[in-house]
């Protein structure tokens, strides 16, 4: 019986308590044809160790960025993550503690999360920021919510073809029963159009959704396409990578009204794809109008210094079916990864790892695109991914990168919306390629050398 | 305003009628029941509003309370000091703390309003 | 033994010049970043305007964090019995175990042969979801119970569409959690919120009297926010039915029932778990949480995806698969799920097996009935003869006769030691005190709990009106907080 506290003394005299005679008459409020008459069909139980071996074995069945060198992209990075913020989000004070509601008893959370929010507005150049969001999909899906509620604008939302398609979806799943239109602006050279995307702003458009660096890795001229939007009277909502704000224009320089971002980037495992962290941010006169908790700076019955969890009657437990929206536990302890993730990594810091993810990209898309058979994809600017187009076609060239010890991906057509605008077989011949600080020279010529080697002389993988 | 020359309804707005200008505003009762008050969202004049409407919202550190028009009508000013004095509320709920002024184009809705005595009556019936 | 000197905000800690992280010179030509990113791109060079993160040491970092945990409760620390909670232990071998390698580090666009190890695990907890909530199919997409709510509500919309049907409204009891009416708006539907009956659980009446042709779900906890079961909860299927809608059953309380009965034997159609309540998803502060659903096999094919789906090989052996089901309402997040969470719930249930999953029920329900019998006379629980997980007491004589409030009771058991209960929720019982206890906690932590909450209602109550008395802060002043947000550090008002 794992975990549990009572011994047959103590069971006995707990009932004597109680005043019942068994544990089964506690149940009785459950009618007894509705009780289960036997055990669930469950595996039987195991021991730590048994159960550590069975989960290491699980784990050998996988190829994670400890395996193979890890290029890959796509809006998961493997960026470098420094011991003490697992050190820090291991502390049992920390990540067995609940959502700070008891202020007294909470100091420590609300006061990394003041930090966490400050932060991010440092970070972004945006006034006001949540305590977290789930993850990117969401977030720009909040984002596109709040348009609505601040513009008063419920007719559509225009979004470039260039964002996550994945983003994309969650997107149109949040939209399904409402009388929003999504409205999807192609863009078939990995870039958006503004002028196209002018004419697709109208004055029922609540917003304009912006990925910068786009899903494909390529720059976004997003101040003339945060103009057009205030132009049409609609919002501009950025996507953005935080770690390419040590280098890149940030949010609010370009116009951004809300600005919303995957976190994972800052000390955040891939995980599989969770949990990660959703950003959002915004302008200070929205506050109202914001999804998520927020933390606010008061002080206490002695004047000193405090934190508490600040405007709640915008949240579910106070506003119900009118709240801002229905979120509730958020992602607390991965704001707390990126907080000490920023902390540590200062301005210098971020600086640096923009400049480093920047220069190893271009220096292994000048290289890949040099080999027979492999080209950029789109003539555009980028920052840290790119995308190439391989005659062999993605599949063969990522199986013999694997083959190498190098990960890239993933192929575009993994994702049915844009096999759907760049063509089936295009799709099939273009993937993403992502480069962080953590890769060497060393590493990107090895992978260029192993994609050099004609195919046929490798022994292909299933 | 003398209380006694107003109207009132049972979602605790008060409403004063001098032909066809009204003035809004919110009952002693719905502020001392709402605590603290921290924030009150007023429309922007010129919205038409038919009676029964939501014009604005007021909100305290753990509830909100929407704020419903008593008639039907265009919003011609507001209490635009109201927000940045929000005390008004509190402490002179019928004069300083007014929220909208309206044109009226229909006053049906005011019949069915009561009057204080009523008012006060039907706050101590629903119990709290 | 305060540090007060490490806690001070981090951008007040920052001095110019320091650093923690460094990264190995770069080793690719050094070409002018002008040319590599067109200059309309770039941060003005004017540091100015750059983003001006703190500068710090690893030291200064570790040791103000340090510090700043030691101002918290935690489950690791303390008794924590916030009701609705579940407030459970953490064990912590899910932590080693979430952290392998192949498991922590694996990229979700891997290659399907490459990630076989993770599939499996998914497949397998898919299966056992589905066999503890007796509904058999599973998606494991929602990041926590309220997305889970908003996704099915989302596949009973799309449900009824297929049938033709288009029905706008949900209805369900006042002591709902916020959530549920809040996922019902955003998924697009009216809500209705019902009176509860003076026993604290539905009322037939009530609910019979609003069910129409124009109901789409009913959704309803059980175990209830008042920590009863609803006895009646076949008529309350069995009517809802009737009229063609459908019953969502919140499993945030599962804690108490798990291995005892099941939501899809009792009628439910759909149903969410908590995987960072039930199954033991540290709460992170927060988040995050696994909020998976379980659905009746009608509704399978709307189910948000991907799910894993399992083939035999051409050898015989399993070979698990990513599937979008066929009429799928889509994705309600990026990637898989919260992978990291569900993988530690996978943890907890293969570690208690059928057995243990049992148990774990009926000890958080007599551990439960122990706490309210030690406390029921001085805080009355007005419903429910026993209770199942938690129970809700109400401190209003205390009031009435001491003038000592449920939050004076909440904030002063900080001082002994103790987190406070959940306070003034559910809204149906005057000075509420929700007590969750769980399974993790010993008959010695409790009586001294009990022991606690009289002798605080023997103190003197002003003294209580300004508890805590011995944490860091106390009282914070939330009306100035909301008047006057201050929602991040600036140079200005900082030091
Ligand atoms: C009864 C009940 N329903 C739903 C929820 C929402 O779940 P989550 O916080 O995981 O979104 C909670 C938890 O807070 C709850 O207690």
């Amino acid at each position: 019986m794992a975990y549990l506290f009572n011994t047959p003394d103590e069971i006995a005299a707990m009932l004597d308590a109680i005043g019942a005679d068994s544990i089964d008459e506690l149940f009785s409020q459950i009618p007894d044809r509705l009780q289960l008459d036997g055990p669930l069909d469950l595996p039987g139980g195991l021991s730590e160790p048994a159960l550590e071996a069975h989960l290491r074995q699980l784990a050998a069945a996988n190829s994670g960025t400890a395996a193979r060198i890890c290029l890959m992209g796509g809006g998961v990075y493997d960026h470098f993550i420094p011991a003490a913020v697992d050190e820090i989000a291991s502390r049992g004070e920390f990540y067995t503690a609940y959502t700070p509601y008891q202020a007294e008893a909470s100091q420590g959370s609300l006061q990394a999360f003041f930090e966490f929010q400050t932060l991010i507005c440092q970070l972004t150049g945006m006034d006001i920021s949540n305590a977290s969001l789930y993850e990117a999909g969401t977030a720009v899906s909040e984002a596109v919510f709040m348009a609505m509620r601040v513009t008063r604008r419920h007719g559509r939302v225009v979004v470039l073809g260039s964002l996550h398609p994945e983003y994309q979806q969650v997107l149109e799943t949040y939209l399904d029963n409402l009388e929003c239109q999504l409205e999807i602006v192609a863009t078939p050279n990995g870039f958006a159009d503004v002028s196209i995307v002018s004419e697709a702003l109208d004055d029922t458009t609540c917003c304009l959704v912006i990925q910068h660096p786009n899903f494909f890795g390529g720059l976004e001229d997003v101040a003339p396409l945060c103009q057009a939007a205030h132009d049409a009277g609609s919002l501009a909502v950025v996507c953005f990578d935080p770690l390419s704000l040590g280098l890149l224009k940030s949010p609010a320089d370009c116009g951004a009204d809300i600005a919303v971002a995957e976190g994972q980037a800052l000390g955040i495992p891939a995980q599989y794809g969770g949990p990660f962290l959703g950003l959002l941010t915004c302008r200070k006169e929205f506050v109202r109008q914001m999804p998520g908790r927020l933390i606010g700076q008061t002080t206490d019955r002695e004047g000193r210094d405090c934190y508490v969890l600040n405007l709640q009657a915008r949240e579910q437990h106070i506003r119900r079916e009118k709240a801002t929206s229905n979120i509730c536990t958020n992602q607390g302890l991965l704001a707390l990864r990126a907080t000490v993730y920023l902390a540590l990594l200062g301005r210098e810091g971020l600086n640096e790892v923009s400049q480093l993810c920047c220069r190893k990209a271009h220096y292994a898309a000048q290289r890949l695109a040099e080999l027979p058979g492999i080209e950029l994809m789109f003539d555009r600017p980028f920052f840290k991914e790119f995308t190439i187009r391989c005659r062999d076609g993605a599949k063969s060239v990522i199986d013999r990168a694997a083959a190498a010890g190098f990960d890239l991906g993933p192929t575009l057509a993994r994702f049915p919306r844009l096999t759907a605008s760049l063509g089936d077989a295009a799709a099939q011949e273009t993937l993403l390629v992502a480069v962080t600080e953590q890769r060497t020279r060393e590493e990107i010529d090895g992978l260029v050398d192993a994609l050099a080697t004609e195919p046929a002389k490798l022994s292909s993988q299933p | 305003m003398d209380p006694a020359t107003l109207l009132f309804s049972t979602s605790h707005e008060w409403l004063h009628l001098d032909g066809d200008q009204a003035t809004i505003g919110i009952t002693d009762f719905a502020v001392e029941h709402l605590t603290d008050l921290v924030f009150v969202d007023l429309p922007e004049p010129g919205r038409a509003l038919a009676a029964g409407e939501i014009f604005g919202e007021v909100e305290s550190v753990k509830a909100v309370s929407d704020l419903y028009a008593p008639v039907t009508g265009e919003v011609t000013e507001i209490n635009t000091a109201l927000p940045d004095d929000l005390d008004a509320l509190s402490e002179d709920p019928f004069g300083r703390g007014w929220m909208i002024r309206m044109t009226v184009s229909d006053a049906t809705a005011a019949e069915s309003l009561l009057n204080e005595i009523a008012y006060r009556t039907h706050c101590n019936a629903a119990g709290h | 033994m305060r540090n007060s000197l490490a806690t001070e905000l981090l951008f007040a800690l920052s001095r110019p010049g320091r650093r923690a992280a460094r990264f190995p010179d770069c080793d690719v030509p050094l070409q002018p970043l002008d040319e590599l990113v067109p200059s309309q791109h770039l941060a003005t060079a004017d540091r100015e305007k750059r983003p001006t993160l703190p500068e710090l040491t690893e030291a200064d970092v570790i040791r103000h964090f340090h510090n700043l945990s030691t101002l918290n409760m935690s489950v690791d620390t303390h008794f924590y019995p916030l009701g609705s909670c579940t407030m459970k232990y953490n064990p912590k071998r899910h932590e080693r175990l979430a952290g392998l390698p192949g498991l922590v580090d694996l990229h979700p666009y891997q290659r399907i042969n490459d990630q076989q190890g993770m599939l499996a695990l998914l497949y397998d907890l898919q299966k056992m979801l589905a066999e503890i909530s007796g509904l058999p199919a599973v998606s494991l997409q929602p990041a926590a119970g309220a997305q889970g709510e908003f996704a099915a509500l989302l596949v009973a919309s799309a449900w009824f569409r297929s049938r033709g049907e288009s029905r706008s409204r949900v209805l369900f009891p006042s002591s709902a959690h916020g959530t549920n009416p809040a996922s019902a708006a955003i998924a697009g539907f009216e809500c209705l919120q019902l009176k509860e009956g003076t026993d604290g659980l539905v009322d037939l009446a009530e609910l019979e009297q609003h069910l129409d042709e124009n109901t789409a779900v009913f959704m309803i906890t059980n175990p209830n926010t008042l920590g009863l079961f609803e006895q009646q909860i076949e008529e309350i299927t069995e009517k809802v039915h009737a009229v063609g809608g459908l019953v969502y059953i919140d499993g945030a309380n599962m804690n108490a029932i798990m291995g005892i009965t099941r939501p899809g034997d009792f009628g439910g159609d759909m149903m969410h778990f908590n995987v960072h309540k039930t199954f033991t998803g540290p709460h992170g502060a927060g988040g995050p949480g696994a909020g998976p659903i379980a659905v009746r096999e009608e509704l399978s094919e709307f189910l948000p995806g991907p799910i894993v789906t399992s083939n035999l090989d051409d050898d015989g052996n399993p070979h698990f698969q990513l599937e979008d089901p066929p009429r799928s309402i889509g994705r309600v997040r990026s990637h898989f799920g919260n992978v990291g969470i569900l993988v530690r719930g996978y943890c907890y249930l293969r570690t208690l097996g059928p057995d243990g999953v049992r148990d774990v029920a009926r000890h958080a329900v007599l551990n439960a009935n122990y706490l309210k019998s030690l406390i029921c006379d001085l805080l009355p629980v007005p419903h429910g003869q026993h209770c199942m997980h938690e129970f809700v007491a109400s401190a209003a004589r205390l009031k009435e006769e001491r003038d000592i409030s449920a939050m004076d009771i909440a904030k002063r058991l900080l001082d002994f030691g103790f987190h406070a209960p959940t306070v003034y929720f559910p809204l149906v019982v005057p000075e509420a005190m929700m007590i969750e206890p769980t399974e993790t906690e010993s008959k010695r932590t409790m009586d001294a709990f009990a022991e606690t909450i009289r002798t605080i209602a023997a103190e003197d109550p002003g003294f209580l009106h300004e508890a805590p008395h011995q944490t860091p802060v106390s009282r914070p002043d939330d009306v100035q907080a909301a008047r006057h947000p201050v929602l991040s550090w600036t140079p200005e008002d900082g030091s």
